[in-house]
């Protein structure tokens, strides 16, 4: 009578288990390398979405959520998958990440989809992404770089920009975001002068700058890093006169950028995904509650890329990726009630009771086909020796 | 008026950035080429040592800031040199101590000092990342007139169109550049210290029989290349700016100044620098600008260009292999490698 009040009281347990499972979810940034700087607050995003959920207690019947962290360097493809195969190992089912264009699209092919995990990049942006055969398995909460090519294009033309200079970081980022911007700006009726590569970390740049002054053009565009050889071509551009006004893209556009060039940059252009709104402020709110940065390059979207994940695990009542990468776009997208940050409890709810939803989250997160964000760009200028956002587009 | 143009715009882009780099270059091989002359092997830690004199140097330099003290147009950065030199030796002096005398004592082959050398690279790398207020992060130390002439004054002062910028930090890295290595000079040809290092160099045994001290002469070479080290790492540090990783990623460059040069020779790595230098600029120049003024009439339909900027490294390599094809020990007859 015991063994058998024993065995049913543990096959009560393991059944009750089954319902409410603990999801891991792998949060896949370059802690270390050139874009370390910015990897602390997408991790936080990320993770106070997981929390939220978690505590809410209303996934899955009650299953809860934990994080874990991989390191993918950036810029070490390798580095990155094997990270990526140790989080596979813990059994995640979904990943936030990876950071950088290079670095996501080795983990997608070599591990993610070999193994049918689903992944979310908050911060990849190249145009590869797009086309890349995915298996359904790949999104992005950002723009595609060939959207961010045609705003500074836009810009450039309507602030009379006639010729450029394009100089970018030598790696599949820099690359894909320079072929767009040249495609965009060509399009629109200007001339691409030069179009040259600069290596990050390097010693000098005066060979580089040469090329890009006796190529000539109103404006140079840098589509760089900030922290890497984008500041350094920057400066040594300046020293030696060859261009007064700059074109920064996303990887540029930051507090270090207004604090070394100050003045010495005025009136140039700058970009960089973000959005405004109710949503945007409710997440500042939380951001500085849990004491990280929130406006912090791309904090926003790792937020809204977690809860993408657990919203599409309730809609489609399973945690097992083959099952809920189907309802990313219907969660993300109308129609439905509208979910802010904060409200992920509500949005669980409504999904449970089979309702939609649009989740719109800290970013105005609306995603297009193949899945990623159709993308509203913050545009800045320098003025005063200060960044300052002139609009939204 | 042409004529003027062409040379200013081939100043600007080509000579004054090629001479400053190639001064940098020049010092640091010349620290390569003493240490491979007399103790005998290629000090990989060149790159990094340089790194930790220079964070020194800062370190100094807001000190100085921070009491008052300055020396007016020139970066404060000079004054803080002294100290930072002082603290460097003791360093190397102490790292000579626990790692290299202990195989010099052996007489191990040098590719086993070199073995240890790249260890004691990776050790001096994280040791200048754990140094308070220096870390990974890109530092600016210059203060002081930033420019002897800038483009704007200069278009002003000539009424040309091209402009020629000269930075103070580039001016003051030739000048110095020359005073260390006239003072290297006299004091290996004129000292007796100095003759002391370069019989050691020439025939260590014989030396040995006419009474040199060999410690002398090994502490001698350390305290001279951490000096060597220092100076041009705070050099390239002002005129770029400081940042740990750079250090590391310019150690290859100089190598292949203080090979082209020939190792162990001191004229051939000032000389190898400047070629270094010079070709890597040159080669990858768009021409199109100087030729538009030189020949108004031609409309050339490219830049003009030998090679695309990404290969600039490429062209420091393919000097080094022809050299050490056609002559292996170097432009200057150094000790072949």
């Amino acid at each position: 009578m015991k063994k058998l009040l024993l065995a049913t009281t543990a096959c009560v347990m393991t059944a009750g288990l089954a319902q409410a499972e603990d999801i891991k979810l792998g949060v896949q940034l370059a802690f270390t390398g050139p874009l370390e700087s910015m990897a602390p607050d997408m991790a936080a995003g990320a993770e106070t979405a997981m929390k939220e959920v978690s505590e809410s207690g209303k996934l899955l019947n009650g299953s809860t959520v934990t994080p874990v962290r991989g390191d993918t360097t950036c810029i070490d493809a390798a580095a990155a998958v094997s990270a990526a195969e140790r989080l596979i190992s813990e059994g995640v089912r979904a990943m936030v990440g990876g950071q950088c264009s290079g670095e996501t699209i080795a983990t997608l092919e070599r591990v993610a989809i070999p193994n049918g995990v689903l992944m979310i990049s908050p911060s990849a942006t190249s145009p590869a992404l797009s086309s890349i055969e995915d298996s359904g398995l790949f999104f992005r909460a950002s723009p595609s770089d060939a959207r961010q090519g045609e705003v500074l294009a836009e810009i450039a033309r309507e602030q009379g920009v006639e010729s450029i200079a394009i100089t970018y970081t030598n790696n599949d980022y820099g690359k894909g975001l320079a072929d767009s911007i040249a495609a965009a700006f060509q399009a629109a009726g200007g001339t691409v002068t030069i179009t040259a590569a600069h290596d990050d970390g390097k010693a000098d740049y005066s060979a580089e700058v040469a090329a890009l002054a006796a190529a000539g053009g109103d404006a140079l565009v840098v589509a760089g890093y900030v922290d890497q050889g984008g500041s350094g071509v920057t400066r040594a551009a300046l020293d030696t006169g060859s261009f007064d006004k700059f074109i920064f893209p996303d990887g540029m556009v930051g507090e270090p950028l207004a604090e070394r060039f100050g003045t010495e940059i005025e009136g140039s252009i700058g970009i960089n995904p973000a959005a405004e709104g109710e949503g945007r402020d409710r997440f500042n709110e939380m951001g500085r509650a849990a004491g990280f940065n929130p406006e912090g390059a791309y904090s926003a979207e790792s937020y809204d890329a977690a809860a993408l994940i657990l919203l599409a695990m309730q809609a489609a009542g399973s945690s097992d990726p083959a099952e809920f990468k189907g309802k990313v776009m219907d969660v993300a997208n109308a129609p439905g009630e509208q979910i802010l940050p904060g409200e992920l409890a509500k949005g669980l709810e409504l999904l449970a009771a089979g309702q939609d939803i649009d989740y719109v989250g800290a970013s105005s997160v609306e995603l297009v086909e193949p899945g990623e964000s159709a993308g509203t760009f913050r545009e800045t200028t320098i003025k005063d020796g200060k960044l300052e956002t002139v609009g939204f587009r | 008026m042409d004529l003027l143009n062409a040379l200013v715009a081939f100043l600007n882009f080509v000579f004054v950035p090629a001479a400053a780099y190639g001064a940098q270059l020049a010092l640091g091989a010349l620290g390569v080429t003493l240490i491979y002359g007399i103790l005998r092997f290629s000090n990989f830690a060149h790159g990094d040592t340089m790194a930790f004199g220079t964070a020194i140097v800062i370190l100094f330099t807001w000190g100085f800031q921070s009491l008052g003290i300055s020396l007016g147009p020139l970066p404060t950065a000079l004054l803080a040199l002294v100290p930072g030199i002082a603290v460097t030796a003791l360093l190397v002096l102490g790292v000579d101590r626990v790692v290299y005398r202990f195989y010099r004592a052996r007489k191990s082959p040098p590719i086993i000092l070199v073995m240890a050398s790249v260890g004691v690279m990776f050790v001096m790398n994280g040791l200048t990342r754990m140094l308070p207020y220096i870390g990974v992060n890109e530092i600016r130390f210059d203060d002081g007139a930033r420019f002897v002439i800038s483009v704007r004054e200069f278009r002003d002062l000539t009424g040309l169109t091209e402009g020629l910028a000269l930075r103070s930090t580039q001016l003051l890295t030739v000048v110095v550049a020359v005073l260390v290595v006239a003072a290297l000079f006299w004091f290996l040809n004129r000292t007796r210290s100095g003759k002391a290092m370069r019989a050691y160099s020439d025939n260590e045994d014989l030396a040995l029989l006419s009474g040199i001290d060999p410690e002398r002469v090994v502490r001698q070479t350390w305290i001279i290349a951490a000096a060597l080290m220092t100076i041009a790492g705070t050099l390239y540090g002002l005129d770029k700016s400081f940042k740990a990783f750079n250090y590391f990623q310019i150690l290859l460059p100089i190598f292949a100044a203080a090979i082209v040069g020939g190792l162990g020779s001191p004229l051939g790595a000032i000389a190898g620098g400047f070629i270094v230098a010079f070709s890597e600029v040159a080669i990858t120049y768009p021409w199109v600008k100087v030729a538009g003024y030189l020949f108004p009439d031609w409309q050339p339909g490219g830049l003009l260009q030998l090679l695309s900027t990404e290969y600039k490294f490429a062209v420091s390599f393919i000097i080094l292999i022809v050299v050490l094809l056609f002559r292996p020990t170097g432009l200057f007859r150094g000790k072949s490698v």
